[in-house]
């Protein structure tokens, strides 16, 4: 702990000195900071037929391609992201604030995978405790917002969009229309997207890499007044016959209702600028089986379900120098799964247990943050969230099954939470800093809280929850830092975690495990600590107005108290870009690569993976035809046909091998 | 008249009418036995005699190998009335080809709170092709004077293992019963178990101050155990033997246990390991 904090204030220290002197360096030329939204996120990608390298890719394959998130994959879909290199119990993934939490104990569905590229306007990535607008959150915050109101008075727009890659034989087709006057607009968008197996690099065929999935939304509103709107938002998403190769079950359902409505005030001249009321409301089935598995020790359906109920109201006042916002919210959560297994001898019954016994989750919390402009050039800003939060396991059964392993354990459990953040930016012409300082809490999610012999194939562990969990606290550092000349940006980014009663896992030799093939039983246990840590450098040349070239290189660190290494760090990254842009085309060749994980977590089933590089190339064209336009992405993805993986498949699973697509999207005005 | 004289008047007979009414409905409830006395319970079958029936009841109108609660209750044929008073024994009877012999079993007592329902416990450790083979012999007393009747029972075969009869390393033959849980929960449920020493062909007194060591095992699921069982403990108040029995899934369960002296030493039974799965000693839950 110590240690930790002589490494926090000296690295605070250095931060502080390095901006100081370039302070001194460029004191002429300051500006004004203009975009002050902008600042806190660490990356904020609008989504673009324009913009996007693949127009119809998966939302998996787009927030990878974020400095700091890696997709974890246990197939072809539904990949999990880590932010910082934590992942789910640790990050706060919203749907434009909705709160929303996956139906599957294993993890098969994170958030992400229940929308679609398609219902997206833009994801909001905060690092750290700039993270808990919406909640509560270590490792950030990951938003995914729906598009905004669009009172254009634009009439009907079409866009139909068709997309074809070879490998897995992907189809992906989808329309949109979208209706637009001054008071009022109506968009309807679908997209329907089938893969067979695909195949890894070398033709080896990766069986349960198979999906398919249909999305559907609608999105409308009403204008009252200037300043009063109405929003009702609803998203549909379906998945079936999802394979999972790293898992020894698919997935046969993933099926979510997203609803939502919305009162929004705005106003440009009044200190209170925008006022958004939103109700809403999310259910999801989850459905895993072995039906297609040829060769299982014994046959089980795994449901579950999570509904959840929620509102915030939002403020945001400007006055002064002052902008403040407030974020007062609720949210109702209840996660129930069960297992039933089938005996191979057909004369004994079915078995059956409460993998999450009905556990209710009842939030309630403020936020508040002040974002003060100190003078032109400098912004300091302060956030707090402050939660209630109530578990209550409502299942008799699944609480007694609990009661098993924690005799002494009420079915209720009350947790404060706590956030603190602050942050200072320093921004010039040429170059700008950012410091930021936070503490944060979170709760124990449900799983490491209640989760009853969830079996996970990546350690080969059957873990228990630990409704006696603390809350784990953490520290956060960061900094960043930006340089930019005429033709070069630069930039760096970077930051430290200090967890205390780090979550995780620990084996419990007592314990006899439950599913065929386990290594044993962890129970979800609190480390004294753990930290983890991320440097990226990115660079940006533009050797001309039509070429460019990009860089970046990412160093992940992540060590427990014991000095162990920590699952899931990322190996060193990098990335390889060379553009070339004209207003009609555009290309890109990508190199894009790890180094080898030598700091693998072999307690938690890690090996050391090698270093890798693929090669993509990504061709854009846009034609302006008489009614509308025509975009075609096209290009080869892992050029050189390399069968790799990375340090965040589970199992080594291989990614995909060479493969060439074609999305073309036909915009009708 | 005035319409209140009236009614008063009306009142003057209606009362006692109704006073008659419910006295008469009071007593023919004393008279007939009241429906509650086999509250819960299902008849077996009747004992019949030319004097009395002796109605035997269990909760599912059945009995299996393994533990039984049984009620009964006698009915005296001449009046039609049940028999408040009366001092009941029973032998159960196994007839093999070649012997006879009986099985574990309480003496019978007049249930508290009921006015003619005797009730007492008997442990079948087997049945024999279809149920046959048991008889079951009353012998009583009422107003100083002896009776007897024998029936043949059936006792049907219970589908798990609930009961086991055993010679342990002492050369003594044991019958041990599953009491509890009648109706086992994913919980920590109270474990009762019944532990008889057949000192001959006809006597089972109860064995006291043993242990029993308990693993719960699921063969169907890798055979694993769980967690905060305990072992079982003689009590002397009711004469059984108790512990906690972990349960985390529904489903098939095997108890694997071993059966210890006064002076701890094992007469029966192994522990579980990768090759022994299971031990010589064990009963069976399935829910």
């Amino acid at each position: 702990m110590k240690k930790a904090i002589v490494t926090s204030l000296s690295f605070l220290i250095s931060c502080i000195m390095l901006s100081q002197e370039t302070t001194d360096r460029t004191k002429e030329i300051d500006t004004v900071i203009t975009k002050l939204d902008e600042i806190t996120i660490v990356g904020r990608r609008k989504l673009s037929n324009y913009r996007q390298e693949k127009t119809l890719s998966s939302l998996d394959t787009y927030l990878e391609k974020s400095n700091r998130i890696t997709m974890i994959k246990r197939g072809n879909y539904a990949w999990e992201p880590s932010l910082n290199n934590m992942n789910t119990d640790r990050l706060n993934i919203t749907i434009d604030g909705m709160q929303i939490f996956g139906a599957c104990t294993d993890r098969m569905d994170p958030v992400t995978s229940y929308v679609d590229v398609s219902n997206l306007e833009k994801v909001d990535v905060n690092s750290g405790q700039d993270g808990v607008e919406n909640a509560h959150c270590i490792g950030g915050g990951i938003d995914l917002k729906l598009p905004n109101s669009k009172y254009f008075d634009s009439g009907l727009k079409t866009s139909l969009d068709i997309g074809y890659e070879t490998n897995g034989n992907y189809h992906v087709s989808g329309i949109d229309l979208e209706y637009s006057k001054n008071k009022f607009y109506l968009s309807v968008d679908g997209i329907y997207r089938t893969s067979d197996n695909y195949d890894a690099g070398g033709n080896t065929e990766i069986k349960y890499t198979q999906f398919e999935k249909y999305n559907f939304s609608v999105h409308t509103g009403y204008k009252l007044s200037e300043f009063h709107t109405f929003d009702a938002n609803l998203i549909y998403d379906k998945a079936n016959d999802i394979g999972y190769p790293a898992l020894p079950m698919d997935v046969s359902l993933a099926e979510a209702t997203i609803a939502s409505i919305a009162h929004t005030y705005k106003s440009d001249t009044k200190s209170l600028k925008h006022w958004e009321t939103k109700l809403y409301f999310n259910t999801i089935t989850h459905v895993m089986d072995d039906s297609k598995r040829l060769d299982v020790p014994i046959r089980m359906d795994m449901p579950g379900w999570s509904d959840t109920y929620g509102l915030y109201s939002k403020t945001q006042f400007k006055f002064n120098k002052h902008d403040v916002s407030f974020n007062l919210n609720a949210h109702y959560n209840k996660s129930l799964a069960e297992m039933t297994m089938y005996p191979n001898d057909p004369s004994q019954s079915e078995m059956f247990m409460y993998t999450w016994p009905d556990v209710r989750t009842l939030y309630t919390g403020i936020y508040a943050k002040d974002e003060y402009l100190v003078s032109k050039k400098d912004l300091l800003s302060f956030s707090a969230r402050l939660g209630y939060q109530l578990n209550t396991i409502n299942n008799k059964i699944g609480f007694q099954s609990l009661k098993i392993f924690y005799p002494e354990i009420n079915d209720y459990k009350n947790r404060f939470l706590l956030s603190l953040m602050a942050n200072y930016k320093l921004n010039y012409t040429t170059h700008d800093y950012s410091f930021g300082l936070g503490y944060g809490q979170r709760a124990p999610s449900v799983s490491e809280g209640y989760g009853f012999f969830l079996f996970n194939s990546f350690d080969g562990y059957d873990y228990i929850g630990n409704p006696t969990l603390k809350n784990e606290k953490s520290v956060d550092v960061n900094f960043s830092f930006n340089y930019k000349a005429k033709a070069l940006k630069l930039g760096l980014e970077t930051s430290l975690f200090h967890i205390k009663d780090y979550i995780i896992g620990a084996i419990n030799n007592n314990l006899s495990p439950m599913t065929i093939g386990s290594n044993g039983v962890r129970v979800y246990n609190a480390l004294d600590y753990a930290n983890i840590f991320n440097v990226f450098i990115n660079s940006n040349y533009k050797l001309s107005q039509k070429i460019a070239f990009n860089t970046s290189v990412g160093y992940n660190y992540g060590k427990d108290s014991n000095k162990n290494n920590l699952p899931l760090i990322s190996p060193i990254t990098y990335l390889a870009e060379l553009n070339y842009s004209i207003s009609k085309f555009n290309a890109a060749l990508e190199l894009n690569g790890n180094a080898s994980q030598t700091n693998y977590s072999h307690e938690y089933g890690e090996d050391k993976t090698p270093a890798f590089a693929i090669i993509n190339l990504n061709l854009g064209s846009n034609f302006s035809l008489k009614n509308g336009q025509l975009i075609l992405k096209y290009g080869v993805e892992n050029v050189l046909d390399k069968n790799y993986s990375t340090y965040a498949d589970w199992n080594n699973i291989s990614r995909q091998g060479r493969n060439f697509y074609m999305n073309a999207s036909y915009i009708i005005h | 008249m005035s319409k209140l004289k009236l009614i008063k008047m009306k009142l003057k007979y209606i009362i006692p009418l109704i006073g008659i009414a419910l006295f008469t409905a009071c007593s023919t409830d004393n008279d007939d036995t009241p429906i509650n006395e086999i509250e819960n319970l299902i008849k077996v079958q009747d004992f019949v005699s030319t004097n009395h029936t002796i109605e035997l009841f269990s909760e599912t109108g059945l009995l299996n190998t393994g533990y039984n609660t049984v009620s009964l209750r006698i009915k005296d044929n001449t009046n039609d009335h049940y028999v408040e008073t009366a001092s009941i024994s029973w032998m159960p009877m196994m007839q093999m080809p070649s012997m006879q012999h009986s099985c574990p079993k309480s003496v019978i007592s007049k249930v508290q709170d009921k006015n003619t329902l005797y009730n007492g416990f008997l442990i079948f450790q087997m049945t024999g092709a279809n149920g046959s083979g048991w008889t079951l012999k009353f012998n009583y007393t009422i107003d100083g004077q002896d009776y007897e009747i024998v029936e043949n029972i059936s006792v049907n075969q219970s589908e798990t293992q609930n009961v086991t009869a055993f010679l342990g390393n002492d050369n003594t033959k044991y019958v041990l019963t599953l009491i509890e849980p009648k109706n086992p929960q994913m919980a920590t449920n109270d474990l009762v178990l019944g532990l008889y020493k057949m000192e001959n062909m006809m006597s089972f007194p109860v064995v006291k101050d043993y242990s029993i060591t308990l693993d719960p095992r699921m063969p169907g699921m890798g055979n694993h155990s769980t967690p905060n069982n305990t072992n079982l403990n003689y009590n002397n108040v009711d004469q059984l033997y108790h512990g906690d029995l972990s349960l985390t899934m529904s489903g098939y369960w095997v108890l694997n246990l071993k059966l210890l002296n006064a002076t701890n030493s094992v007469l029966k039974g192994e522990d579980v390991t990768d090759i022994n799965t299971q031990s010589s000693l064990y009963l069976e839950l399935e829910f």
